[in-house]
């Protein structure tokens, strides 16, 4: 299982939880279990969200992997200027 | 490549200064920028544009403007296909009006005519019947019960229920109990700040050629900083598959976020299609103005806790940014990046996207960040001045480092904000005496930089040089960093590679050249490209040797044999294998495609000092310097280049840029002789300090650098002014009138 940390204001549509145990080896498979675990998150990972993978933040890349000891994050979607 | 070996590579070509590939065609008027882009035939496209701030419209009677015989054309909001989706749904809602008109210069009809002035012309005769409908556009006014609703409905699921409707999206991100951390503190600041919306100022205006025939097919000529972007959104609003529409880039003469966009591409396709010619639009300066993206304004709150010997004990903000009739104001960048610096146990940030009634905003240099950083770095700044604190030392005692975990959730991979402090205190300037009159400021920033979709290809001339293709327009000097790193890999030298910017039908799909990626990203393709060509080299000297591949090398532009027991052949150059590749296998080409998930982020400090006349409220920098980390300067130049870019657009931003709206909602000053952007004379020398913290997802360790320079100007001036001043200046720009009041209000106590 990975421990998935949310941002603060996505907290309410997760049961209020600071974070999300998902059953998934990969970027892609964290974010299907987070909508699977949580409908209310879908409109907000479809979208577009990145993720931190022990620091390195994947802006996208769902088959990135992912170990069950990872500090895994969700952001907000990077772009820039 | 191991984090240690990055830091012991020499290299060979990578971090030298070479003559900029494009410099002679910039000098000599040779390069072509989007409005010198001509073909046979062509019709000149015009825009017509709301009067109106806020107004429904009743009806467009073009019956006239068409009878005009110079008129070829003539389109509005029906000659465009379907919305578009994701973030891109209200593209076509900005570059043609709807049902209403959202904001002063909002277009609501077009014409294609023999001349640009009949074209001009021609939009006299279209007769528009407006209601006008009550507007706003102050982001805090916008807010207020009562306020007019530009979008009911708008908001998205983030938002919490009982907020104004021109709340369209909410973010909050942070941790730790901030009541604790307030409590723990001898001193709690709590401050608010305005920033006012600026102009990315580009010199050149939008520009663009297009041509779309009854066939579907269609060729146009755009300056932008996303061709592929620009040909998959402008296929969806005319209605065509993407691959039928082939996009070249210009030069572009200067973008900053402001070209990742489209604006008046659409509508020259359109125009061309219905009057089976090449139509070519350009943007007037006041067009520009009130027709593309400024960056968002902002209205803040920033509270922060400090302890007697400078450690935050907590730290809260709020961000307000309107985004104009669009939602996509970059709040939650704001929100991210303002206390990114800084190591804390307890920080809470919170963002509201608000609509009001001005145009839809466009990326800006690290969009968000400016603002967030111009209130945070003003809080510590006082707060460093009321504990008689060193704001170096202080930064350096809450500095985040490898390990650390961000404001905004991840922990840091190795980073580098220590070392530009560092380097920071140590420089003369920060020890330089100030003359009287003057006051110093300094100011960290954060950007996260971005990777995105890209594609390289690399072909060997029989001559043995080399032709790189790219997808990523070159907005900062990336050819130039491009042919370095093919050269440095290949083992040849700079002058033997061409970096070309390829249409869309010429190389895979690449992502826009924002978020600081192209170095990093086109780099990083560009290195495997290489090493792609290499390996092709190798094998073809080991099917000339008779050898294995794997017994040949490649070591200084030679494949030789990897050791003694691979054999004894004389090693073979890049250009005697290119030489005769038609009989050895075919043509040599080397390619790689990637999405890169390893775009270090970066800080920058930087420290400035400024002059106030405190009679007229004239405030003057006088020295400016910025460090920066790099992760590796591939060109070094290019490098203090975007640092002093940076600089300059903050100065601007900090000192006199801004949008100014009338009572009737309209945009007072489109223009460069009221909109008043640094020029030479009002800038000091801008000093730079290259700092290298190599980023271990890049293999030379290149950190994005074109928009943490922006980062952190506003504080850093604004601490400068203040100090000057000696009176705390929250409202940016701090023109003469906005600062001279400032001065005589705190005189008159």
């Amino acid at each position: 299982m990975v421990d998935v940390v949310l941002w603060s204001s996505l907290r309410r549509f997760a049961d209020d939880k600071t974070s999300v145990e998902v059953d998934a080896d990969t970027v892609g498979g964290i974010l299907s279990g987070l909508i699977h675990l949580h409908p209310a998150l879908k409109p907000h990972i479809e979208r577009g969200v990145s993720v931190s993978v022990d620091g390195t933040i994947i802006a996208s890349g769902r088959n990135e992997p992912v170990a069950h000891d990872s500090e895994v994050v969700l952001l907000q979607r990077i772009k820039g200027g | 490549m191991a984090l240690d070996d990055l830091r012991t590579k020499e290299f060979r070509v990578v971090g030298t200064r070479p003559i900029r590939p494009d410099g002679i065609d910039k000098v000599t008027g040779r390069a072509k920028f989007g409005a010198d882009v001509t073909a046979s035939g062509m019709l000149h496209g015009a825009i017509l544009r709301s009067p109106h701030p806020h107004a429904r419209i009743l009806s467009i009677d073009v019956s006239r403007a068409i009878a005009e015989p110079a008129v070829k054309a003539v389109v509005t909001r029906a000659d465009f296909a379907g919305n578009l989706e994701g973030e891109d749904w209200n593209v076509l809602e900005n570059i043609m009006a709807g049902e209403r008109a959202l904001y002063d210069g909002h277009a609501i009809a077009a014409v294609a005519a023999t001349s640009a002035l009949s074209a001009r012309d021609a939009l006299k005769l279209i007769d528009v019947t407006y209601e006008k409908l009550p507007f706003v556009t102050d982001v805090d006014e916008a807010i207020r019960p009562g306020a007019p609703v530009i979008r009911e409905g708008a908001a998205d699921e983030s938002v919490p229920e009982g907020l104004h409707p021109n709340i369209v999206r909410y973010h909050e991100n942070g941790h730790g109990d901030v009541e604790k951390g307030f409590a723990e503190a001898d001193l709690v600041i709590e401050r608010s700040f305005v920033t006012e919306a600026t102009h990315q100022g580009y010199i050149e205006p939008h520009a663009c050629l297009a041509q779309l025939g009854p066939d579907g097919k269609g060729e146009l000529w755009c300056c932008t900083q996303g061709h592929f972007a620009a040909a998959r959104i402008c296929a969806k609003l005319v209605g065509i598959d993407a691959s039928q529409l082939r996009v070249t880039p210009s030069e572009i003469g200067g973008g900053f976020g402001g070209k990742t966009t489209v604006f008046i591409e659409p509508v020259a396709l359109a125009l061309s299609r219905k009057a089976n010619r090449p139509v070519k639009i350009v943007m007037s300066r006041s067009e520009v103005f009130r027709a593309t993206g400024p960056t968002s304004s902002a209205s803040m709150n920033v509270k922060i806790g400090m302890r007697k010997n400078g450690d935050i004990t907590a730290a809260e903000g709020e961000f307000r940014l309107q985004g104009g009739a669009f939602p996509n104001a970059p709040m939650e960048f704001a929100a991210m990046c303002a206390f990114a610096p800084y190591d804390l146990e307890h920080v809470r940030s919170r963002g509201w996207d608000i609509l009001c009634n001005r145009p839809k905003q466009a990326a800006y240099r690290a969009p968000g960040s400016p603002m967030g950083a111009f209130a945070v770095e003003s809080v510590i700044d006082e707060l460093c001045n009321r504990l008689k604190l060193d704001p170096i030392e202080v930064r350096l005692r809450n500095a985040v480092k490898e390990g650390a975990r961000a404001a905004f959730g991840p922990r840091f991979q190795r980073i580098g904000l220590i070392e530009t402090l560092e380097q920071a205190k140590a420089h003369p300037h920060y020890m330089a005496e100030l003359k009287p009159g003057q006051g110093r400021g300094v100011s960290c920033g954060f950007w996260f930089n971005h990777s995105g979709e890209t594609s390289v290809s690399l072909a060997l001339s029989y001559d043995g040089t080399v032709s790189l293709s790219v997808g990523t327009p070159d907005i900062g000097g990336s050819r130039a960093s491009m042919c370095q790193m093919a050269a440095e890999e290949l083992g040849i030298p700079y002058e033997n590679v061409r970096t070309t910017i390829a249409d869309t039908g010429s190389l895979g799909y690449n992502d826009i050249s924002h978020g600081s990626r192209v170095t990093y990203a086109s780099g990083l393709a560009t290195i495997r490209a290489a090493q792609d060509t290499i390996r092709k080299l190798c094998a073809r000297a080991a099917a000339r040797w008779e050898i294995d591949e794997e017994a040949v090398v490649w070591e200084d532009g030679h494949a030789r044999p990897a050791g003694p027991n691979a054999g004894e052949f004389e090693p073979l150059s890049l250009a005697a294998i290119a030489a005769d590749m038609g009989e050895t296998g075919g043509p040599i080409a080397g390619h790689f495609e990637i999405t890169p998930n390893g775009a270090g982020v970066s800080f920058a400090t930087h420290i400035v000092d400024a002059e106030v006349d405190r009679e007229t409220g004239a405030a003057k920098v006088v020295r400016y310097t910025v460090v920066q980390d790099a992760g590796k300067a591939i060109h070094p130049s290019y490098v203090e280049g975007q640092y002093q870019g940076g600089a300059v657009q903050g100065i601007g931003w900090a000192l006199n840029e801004e949008y100014v709206y009338g009572d009737d909602g309209c945009l007072q000053n489109a223009g460069f002789l009221d909109y008043r952007m640094p020029v030479a004379s009002d800038l000091p020398f801008i000093d730079t300090v290259i700092v290298e913290v190599p980023n271990p997802g890049h293999p030379y360790g290149v950190r994005g650098v074109g928009e943490t320079s922006i980062c952190p100007p506003l504080a850093a001036i604004a601490n400068a002014v203040s100090n000057a001043a000696d009176v705390r200046m929250t409202h940016l720009p701090m023109s003469p009138p906005r600062l001279l009041k400032a001065i005589q209000e705190k005189e008159l106590g």
